[in-house]
């Protein structure tokens, strides 16, 4: 079983929902992010998504686009990001993911970007641009060298192609809550959990879905996880505190610790059950 | 296998694709299916073909540049006078075509992107004549440079949205239409201004862009009894070249695409993606890109504004590939140079992306027999670009 199913399993024993915390790598030096995950993890964060940055983030908004530029010029490339991930994982037993856009693993090549990952301790790749037909020797390597791979799910996407999906993706399944980019937002909207609990019932435990997308604030958690989800990813809410902070990194640190722990109390279901259906 | 029948499932050989965000997926399905619906509907290509003829101007002349031809002493040089249609370049045949598949899509809103703002002004101008409203996302860097397309635009009906992320120019813009497209894929379409980004995008304006080369064809047969020998076209992402290329892609004709060496392609000052860069996936498509060693995509540099972009269509990439044909790339000064050299002989002034076709015709001319035909399409007029060359040629304007 690999460390990321096994997280997911221990919480549903606990009756948890998972915190995914992302992290763009790198910013706003490579030298703070494993502090930063330090903090994200004594916050609660259960498993912590890497980001390698990409000159052109097409599915990122506005914070995680300042994000991977100020990561890009502070020189982040993706071997330090993995160098950055070796750190990560000497330090705690937190599953670990890297997201990157596809020209990033293309570029270094499928299998050196594979060997790579592995090596530096590595446990799921998600590449949000690379599209499941086009994924079949990504996933052939990423099996070899133990990676789970982790596919996205839109609001569009038909059954048919939702099976697709989570026949080839491993760890857990990515459900982007609402059409557009990554972003805080005000709400979670309906169509979001409409399209939650409809997963939820087509998917029926076969993998874990982990909602993304918009996420920002413990009210959203806890919706999402109540609607069906096993897990919440909040990345840009984090990214504009590294951003509003960039000259106190202990007040930076302590922000993120504070946020990902009110974060992750709303992850804890005990009552909550009762409510969804 | 013909050159013609590609893509085969989206691909050309092993370019193109469709490397999008999940979202967009069913958008692009949704696009394909409308496309291949009328793509064979004659009530559309109708349509199509009325407004290219009674609104755009087509067919544009192919026009025999005597004096240029008889200085180079080589062979017969023709200019395919795309800087005749309406907007003053080629730009206009995508446009109609896209905003009226838009409109029989029940889209409402169109968003499309501009560098130099060509494509944006055809776009505003397409989206007037259809009634449909048109957003323009256009780099600020650009914005500030290109100040007069802007307003232009604005007496069009259209919005500007300056993008103020990344490099500030055409690339970001393209990324920052294919996100407002992700969060409104619903109510809007996304013109794409080149044969760029993912499968359908490339073959949809491709097939719209080829009437330039059935056109071609047509003159040709009619004014010389033959086809040509040679076609140029200048080449950013390629839709002027592509539309002049493909309905010959299986004849004898040899092809010569021409890209911008801006500075020279030993510096890092240029933009041929083809003569100087390396495989990559970039705006939804597997391609040949202007990228460092771990794969970000690089700042480019031309003259033409037209030109400048780190990708180019998935079809080039193949038709290199294939050695279907010969791309080279033409400086910065040597575009100026023949743009000066066409205004005077010819009293044509030639867009300084054409400029670049111009100059390799001149240098290719003479190398040819005297009875041989070269085809050159001028894909837009230069009257834009005039400060750029006065301030080449020292001109207090």
């Amino acid at each position: 079983m690999s460390a990321i199913a096994a997280t997911f399993r221990e919480l549903r024993r606990k009756n948890e929902g998972a915190l995914i915390a992302y992290v763009m790598a790198g910013d706003p030096a490579p030298k703070h992010t494993v502090k930063i995950v330090d903090a994200l993890v004594a916050g609660g964060a259960d498993i912590v998504e890497l980001g390698i940055p990409f000159s052109d983030p097409i599915a990122d908004g506005p914070t995680l686009q300042r994000a991977a530029v100020r990561a890009l010029e502070a020189g982040t490339t993706p071997r330090k990001v993995f160098d950055v991930a070796r750190a990560v994982k000497s330090a705690h037993d937190v599953p670990l993911v890297v997201m990157t856009y596809y020209n990033i693993v293309h570029q270094m090549g499928v299998e050196a970007f594979c060997s790579a990952a592995e090596q530096s301790g590595v446990n799921g790749v998600i590449a949000p641009d690379l599209p499941v037909e086009e994924a079949a020797l990504y996933k052939e390597a990423a099996t070899r060298y133990g990676l789970d791979t982790i596919f996205l799910a839109a609001p569009s996407t038909s059954e048919a192609r939702l099976e697709k999906l989570l026949n080839a993706s491993s760890g857990f399944l990515y459900l982007v809550s609402a059409n557009g980019v990554t972003g805080a937002r005000e709400t979670v909207q309906d169509e979001s959990i409409a399209f939650i609990k409809q997963t939820a019932s087509i998917i029926r435990g076969r993998a874990p879905l982990a909602v993304g997308f918009g996420l920002s604030q413990p009210s959203h958690v806890r919706q999402v996880i109540d609607n069906g989800a096993n897990a919440a990813i909040v990345g840009s809410r984090f990214a504009e505190i590294v951003e509003q902070n960039l000259d106190d990194s202990d007040k930076m640190l302590k922000m993120l610790r504070q946020c990902a722990h009110a974060l992750k109390r709303s992850t804890r279901l005990s009552g909550a059950m009762e409510v969804t259906d | 296998m013909d050159y013609s029948d590609y893509p085969v499932k989206g691909k050309y050989g092993r370019y193109g694709g469709s490397f999008v965000p999940e979202t967009l997926v069913a958008a692009l399905s949704e696009l394909e299916m409308a496309y291949a619906r009328l793509r064979g509907d004659k009530e559309f290509q109708q349509r199509l073909s009325v407004y290219l003829s009674t609104f755009a101007g087509r067919p544009t002349p192919l026009y025999y540049a005597e004096n240029l031809s008889q200085k180079l002493g080589g062979a017969r040089i023709y200019l395919k006078r795309e800087d005749l249609a309406h907007g003053g370049a080629h730009k206009i045949n995508n446009t109609l075509g896209q905003a009226l598949l838009a409109k029989h899509m029940g889209k409402t809103r169109v968003i499309a992107e501009t560098g130099a703002g060509q494509h944006g002004v055809a776009a505003a101008i397409a989206c007037a004549a259809l009634g449909l409203r048109c957003e323009v996302y256009m780099g600020t860097e650009d914005v500030e440079r290109q100040k007069l397309n802007v307003f232009r635009m604005e007496l069009l009906n259209a919005t500007v949205h300056p993008v103020e992320l990344g490099s500030k120019t055409l690339k970001d813009a393209i990324n920052e239409a294919l996100r407002d497209w992700t969060a409104n894929v619903h109510t809007t379409y996304y013109l794409i201004g080149s044969v760029v980004g993912p499968h359908p995008y490339p073959m949809i304006v491709r097939d719209f862009q080829s009437v330039i080369g059935r056109e071609i064809r047509e003159q040709m047969t009619r004014q010389v009894g033959r086809l040509p020998d040679a076609l140029v076209a200048c080449v950013g992402g390629g839709s002027n070249a592509i539309g002049t290329f493909y309905p010959f892609l299986d004849d004898d004709v040899a092809m010569h695409g021409v890209e911008a060496a801006g500075a020279g392609l030993a510096t890092a000052k240029h933009a041929a993606s083809l003569c100087a860069g390396s495989e990559g996936v970039f705006h939804g498509m597997l391609t040949y890109l202007l990228q460092d060693t771990d794969g970000q995509v690089q700042a480019t540099h031309s003259i033409s504004a037209g030109l400048d972009y780190p990708g180019v269509g998935p079809e080039h990439a193949f038709l290199k590939h294939e050695k279907r044909v010969l791309f080279s790339a033409v400086t910065d000064t040597e575009a100026l140079e023949a743009f000066l050299e066409l205004s005077r002989t010819e009293g044509i002034l030639p867009a300084l992306e054409s400029a670049h076709a111009v100059a390799h015709a001149v240098e290719l001319a003479p190398t040819l027999d005297q009875d041989d035909v070269i085809v050159v399409t001028l894909s837009g007029r230069g009257d834009k670009d005039v400060d750029v060359v006065g301030r080449y040629v020292g001109a207090n304007i």
